[in-house]
């Protein structure tokens, strides 16, 4: 019996990209054209966070249980806004609605109260929410 | 001009960060195994807890005053310094990453800015883009940026950055710096210069340059010369390829069964290999070693360790490990409990440079394609993805009774808010 030693030379070559029998892709100046959804929804990657929601106190804003808020820290809490608030000892999402002398926590669901912030709660607005991803 | 920006308490700001009621409380972050504090808040250090104390000293003042405490969460710490360090890039034309809490920037050529408000806007954002609180110093040379960091820290009126360059301010503060407390003065300098009576910075410069240079190289002799604001440090944006590269660890059990030392033993060649490999480096020898328990008495001690030399440089995992494997089986003892090992590689030198034998056996193009597949596997779909049959799949033993979630590197882990309330 004869025993040949498979040549692994094949498996080997170089896949060099230009020689090609056919007519070249009119599409490979344009190849590094992809879309990176991060790239849209990540405007600050330093400042970008994500979080969970757990709940559905903001239904009526499209924002249920389960979906993932994107969250940039270097945004400016603007009147209205939806963010991620520090109250008390635990986050919380709402709209902020400033006010003179006090902030108001507007949810977006009748069901829920509106909270008053004063001088005596601990209160923080960690991050404002850009974008809100969700499975359908 | 350069700027020092220093996180403060790095590893507790993190942890601060998602947990924002722990914000005026006392809080402690742990050594790997849960060991000694590494990070204390500035409540902590009030508490007189001291840097590198082991946690079983400190229980009593821990309980007492209800100290929060953190095992390290090097993964969270890491993509935290990773976003301070992308902020500091958009505002300097360089930065160079000193650690995992401080980065330099070359600020050459901003001379006409007001840098004092720079440093000032600089340490905003980054407490706006990332939640850490960051002091920065500005100043002629990196020395004194070093200590104009450190004055921030110390006084909040700042508001994290200060520009340090008028000579009165300087002859005022390098007073109050203990020569310990110079950036490049090491610990036996320091105690050199005591005994020679000088305390503080301001001391130091004093000293004949010629007597410095003589007794401290002239490593000590720039140290003299930066104080005095003539810019002698270099400022370098790539970090230099390592000379050795270690990779040991405590275990959180002790491992008194072969097979199982093994494995750990082997699983720290494939992670000290892969950092190898990053660097695109290749060595000459690598160092394996073992350790006993040295704090317990009546039990058999072992501290030991063996070197092993190449003919040709190597990066294959696979190459190392089988002479770390064969070493280690000379040095294990039966009967012995071991708490720490270790591999340490050094001789290194950069890849493209090997020197091959006439009479090298191995396939090391074989060896290298197989690397680079298991090392892209293993970035893109996890570390241990593609490993050897001889390391441990549970990872490193690790006690961690108190660590964090990810909270930005993996999604199960990412912080949840409320929305039912």
């Amino acid at each position: 019996m004869k025993l040949y030693l498979p040549s692994d030379e094949e498996s080997t070559l170089p896949l060099v990209e230009g020689v090609k029998c056919g007519f070249p892709s009119p599409a490979e100046d344009f190849s590094d054209m992809r879309l990176n959804i991060t790239e849209e929804i990540v405007k600050n990657p330093a400042s970008t966070f994500y979080a969970r929601v757990s709940g559905n106190s903001m239904i009526n804003d499209g924002i249920g249980d389960g979906d993932i808020l994107v969250v940039d820290k270097s945004v400016d809490p603007y009147d209205g806004c939806i963010a991620i608030c520090y109250v008390d000892g635990e986050f919380t999402l709402k709209h902020v609605e400033k006010h003179e002398d006090h902030i108001l926590l507007v949810p977006g669901n009748k069901k829920y109260q509106t909270i008053r912030i004063t001088a005596d709660n601990h209160f923080v607005i960690w991050g404002v929410v850009r974008y809100v991803i969700k499975k359908l | 001009m350069f700027a020092l920006a220093d996180c403060n308490n790095f590893f507790v700001s993190c942890e601060r960060v998602f947990n924002p009621g722990l914000n005026g409380c006392p809080v402690i972050v742990l050594s790997n195994n849960d060991g000694c504090a590494v990070s204390r808040s500035n409540e902590a250090k009030a508490l007189g807890i001291k840097m590198g104390v082991p946690l079983y000293q400190i229980r009593d003042i821990v309980e007492k005053h209800n100290v929060a405490v953190f095992s390290s969460n090097f993964a969270l710490y890491g993509d935290m310094s990773r976003r301070v360090h992308l902020t500091l890039r958009q505002l300097a034309p360089a930065i160079e990453i000193y650690s995992i809490d401080e980065a330099f920037l070359d600020l050459r050529g901003m001379e006409r800015t007001d840098l004092d408000a720079f440093a000032k806007k600089a340490s905003a954002l980054c407490l706006k883009n990332t939640g850490i609180p960051v002091s920065i110093g500005v100043a002629p040379t990196k020395t004194l940026a070093k200590i104009a960091s450190k004055t921030c820290k110390n006084r909040p009126e700042l508001q994290g950055g200060y520009f340090l360059y008028k000579q009165e301010e300087i002859d005022r503060i390098l007073p109050t710096v203990p020569v310990e407390d110079i950036w490049g003065i090491g610990r036996r300098f320091s105690k050199m210069l005591h005994s020679y009576g000088v305390k503080t910075a301001a001391g130091f410069i004093q000293l004949p340059p010629d007597w410095v240079q003589k007794q401290m190289s002239i490593t000590g002799l720039r140290t003299w010369k930066e104080l005095q604001g003539e810019s002698c440090i270099d400022f370098s944006d790539h970090v230099p390829p390592k000379k050795q590269i270690c990779i040991s660890r405590s275990f959180a059990r002790e491992i008194t069964d072969y097979v199982k030392l093994s494995e750990q033993v082997s699983l720290f060649t494939a992670m000290v290999c892969e950092k190898l490999r990053r660097q695109h480096s290749a060595a000459y020898q690598v160092i394996v070693f073992v350790l006993t328990n040295r704090f317990k008495a009546n039990v058999p001690q072992q501290y030991e360790s063996r070197l092993i030399t190449f003919p040709v440089a190597s990066s294959s995992t696979l190459e190392i490990n089988r002479a770390v494997l064969k070493e280690l089986s000379f040095l294990f003892r039966k009967g012995y409990a071991y708490k720490k090992a270790g591999v340490i590689l050094t001789g290194i030198i950069p890849g493209n440079a090997v020197q091959l034998s006439l009479y090298d056996t191995t396939d090391r193009l074989k060896h290298a394609r197989l690397m680079q597949v298991m090392d892209q596997v293993n970035t893109r779909i996890g570390r241990g993805t593609l490993a050897m049959a001889t390391e441990s799949a549970e990872g490193i033993k690790m006690n961690r009774q108190h660590l964090s979630p990810q909270y930005t590197t993996r999604w199960s882990d990412i912080p949840v808010v409320k929305s039912s309330g």
